[in-house]
């Protein structure tokens, strides 16, 4: 056991996170580059004051009138993208691992909180496969692929909650824990987890064309 | 997967779509796909189709979604999924058979209205995705007939509707002496080099409805602009091309209309009021010819008769006494933001205005739009049926009081005749131009 461990804490999130980054880049300047090639006129029209309009006017809750159509579903998707993100750059656990390899260390979230957080990443996750199952629209766009990743992205919630809880079998959750989350990072920049890298160019092109082109909003 | 002739209960049989794939092989389906994926396949097409993240909250944007009884093969990425979606995935192997599906959803059951985009959390653009697949179906000779004939008109008369020269400047002398037994001084100057402004019109105005040029004319007149109209090709400013994903001659279109503009040295484009003419020339075509802009400016009617009142140009004699109701079209309002222009307008020249909701960016198409009245008959019924959301908002407005629907676009003008006559409304259909020439001091 100790051995896996070793590995998966060690090479394995080494590996993770530079298959995460060079990845990430890879997909941002091939498509950049693509469009270059293919789509010149999006450069000519994108607009640095209508992008980030646009950006901003959809990370605010209910600032669009689709996300004032749907209360819970929009008070679902931003405290579980919130709770995504913050739990594990600003858990203490991960700081302290962090620490003891680095001597860096940050603000971290009291434990309860954090506890809570994941919990909220936890239920909004069966929200998601919910909403994939039972309504009509969205069981009909879904697809294989959507079930994995939406297991994928709960698994390092789950597998984290129940080491930290230290319930019964716990030194394997964490041994899990740490495998889902390297999966995790390695699946982002080449599935529709892809969405966390496009999101300020999609949503920055279309404001561009919507405030510049077309002198409209694009909410 | 439910295929949209299941869903009107009724076999819909296109010529245009049954004869051209007669002629297709899986094999050349399969060739002439990959080279579209490759020769224009790019990062836009790429991106959309990878970062959808599968979660539906763009179908109640959709008037076919939400009138065909929420049938999520009617939602924006219902249509994706069903057409340019799946052949993405399969590069191109699909079969025959799925190309004309894919052709009949992507030409009849989505108005390129760009609705869903303001309710996509990422801005995806399903229009372009439909005209992805519209352009594949172009590139395959499956393309609707009637619609396809309209894309003949153009490319042997640069016009919508085969009209001829001769016929075209017919026209406008007919219209000048009608116009010249109600106000004996007025003109429609043919080629005037060097006139402030050049006025262009679609194809169906010298066809079916040359008395919205009457009318242009005497607006003109009244307000003492000076303006021309051209005696040859390129004064029809629509373009039906764009729709069938013609793009080469879409690009030969907008040349020939903005050089008859240059040719006679006029300082800008005036249009009449038509939508999807409008998004050509201000959004599309100029594209395709490498100007980031039109290289003139180009103006819609809305703006132009905004100005015309801002600047106390026309004066009205009396407001319009009945109240009204305005239909905001989306190649002008999603399209060019034109909405608060039209209401100035409106409160200028109606005693009574009465919202439609929702309203501006956010109003429901009126389901002609997009090149899908173009497809004719044979998809009629389809379209009227699949907008029966347009005609609950205009029943909640005349409920109101409203007796007129203003509507200052010609598709639009199609598309709601069909559904007031439909669903037996009993409203009535105007155009900005009518209520002004009914009402303005003509002398």
């Amino acid at each position: 056991m100790h051995a896996i461990y070793e590995i998966v804490s060690g090479p394995m999130v080494w590996l993770a996170a530079i298959i995460f980054i060079l990845g990430s880049l890879y997909r941002l300047i091939f498509m950049g580059r693509l469009a270059a090639k293919k789509d010149p006129m999006v450069f000519s029209y994108l607009s640095v004051y209508y992008s980030l309009r646009s950006i901003f006017h959809w990370i605010i809750p209910f600032a669009s009138v689709n996300m004032r159509k749907h209360p819970i579903m929009t008070v679902v998707a931003f405290a579980f993208h919130i709770c995504l993100f913050a739990v594990p750059i600003f858990l203490c656990a991960h700081i302290i691992l962090i620490n003891e390899a680095w001597q860096v260390k940050w603000w971290y979230l009291p434990n309860p909180i954090a506890d809570v957080m994941t919990l909220i990443v936890i239920g909004a996750c069966i929200f998601f496969l919910g909403r994939r199952l039972l309504l009509r629209e969205v069981r009909y766009l879904t697809t294989f692929s959507d079930f994995l990743i939406l297991a994928g992205v709960a698994a390092p919630f789950v597998t984290g909650f129940w080491s930290y809880h230290q319930y019964p079998g716990h030194e394997t959750a964490a041994i899990l824990h740490i495998i889902s989350g390297e999966i995790i990072l390695v699946m982002i920049p080449f599935t529709r987890l892809s969405h966390m890298l496009f999101f300020p160019f999609l949503r920055g092109y279309a404001g561009s064309e919507f405030g510049a082109v077309r002198n409209a909003v694009d909410w | 997967m439910k295929t949209p002739a299941e869903a009107t209960d009724e076999q819909i049989i296109d010529r245009g779509i049954e004869d051209g794939a007669a002629k297709l092989t899986q094999d050349k389906v399969k060739r002439v796909v990959q080279k579209m994926l490759a020769a224009e396949g790019g990062a836009r097409l790429k991106t959309y189709i990878e970062t959808c993240a599968h979660c539906g909250l763009c179908s109640e944007a959709c008037h076919f979604y939400i009138s065909n009884d929420k049938d999520p093969a009617y939602s924006p990425a219902g249509k994706i999924k069903q057409t340019i979606g799946e052949i993405v995935k399969k590069r191109g192997n699909v079969s025959v058979d799925f190309i004309k599906t894919a052709c009949e959803i992507s030409f009849t059951e989505c108005n390129l209205c760009r609705r869903c985009v303001m309710y996509c959390p990422f801005g995806i653009d399903a229009a372009y995705m439909m005209l992805f697949m519209r352009r594949i179906c172009h590139k395959l000779g499956v393309v609707p007939q009637y619609i396809q004939d309209t894309a003949h008109s153009h490319s042997a008369t640069l016009n919508q509707m085969w009209v001829k020269e001769d016929e075209w400047i017919d026209t406008l002398h007919w219209q000048e002496e009608e116009a010249r037994d109600e106000i004996p001084g007025l003109r429609i100057p043919i080629e005037k080099e060097g006139a402030d402004i050049f006025y262009s019109v679609i194809g169906p105005e010298p066809k079916f409805r040359a008395q919205l040029i009457y009318q242009a004319a005497v607006i003109m007149h009244a307000a003492g602009v000076d303006w021309t109209m051209p005696a040859t090709p390129g004064w029809d400013n629509s373009d039906m091309c764009m729709y069938t994903g013609d793009v080469e001659m879409m690009a030969r279109l907008k040349k020939v209309h903005f050089e008859t503009a240059m040719r006679l040295k006029t300082k800008r484009i005036v249009m009449g009021e038509c939508g999807h003419a409008f998004r050509s020339v201000h959004d599309v075509g100029n594209r395709y010819l490498g100007w980031k802009m039109a290289p003139l400016p180009v103006i819609h009617a809305i703006e132009f008769f905004y100005e015309l009142l801002r600047d106390r140009k026309i004066r009205i004699k009396k407001k319009f006494q009945k109240p009204v109701t305005f239909h905001d079209p989306c190649n002008i309002v999603r399209g060019r933001g034109l909405h608060e222009k039209a209401r100035y307008v409106i409160h200028q020249t109606c005693k009574a205005f009465i919202e439609m909701h929702p309203n501006r960016e956010h109003n429901y198409c009126c389901s002609a739009g997009g090149g899908v009245i173009n497809c004719g008959p044979p998809f009629r019924k389809k379209r009227v049926t699949g907008n029966r959301v347009k005609a609950d908002q205009l029943e909640a407005v005349k409920a109101k009081g409203a007796e007129i629907v203003i509507a200052p676009c010609h598709n639009c003008h199609g598309g709601l005749e069909d559904i007031i006559k439909h669903y037996e409304l009993g409203m009535e259909l105007k155009f900005l131009g009518d209520i002004i020439y009914e009402c303005m001091e003509k002398e």
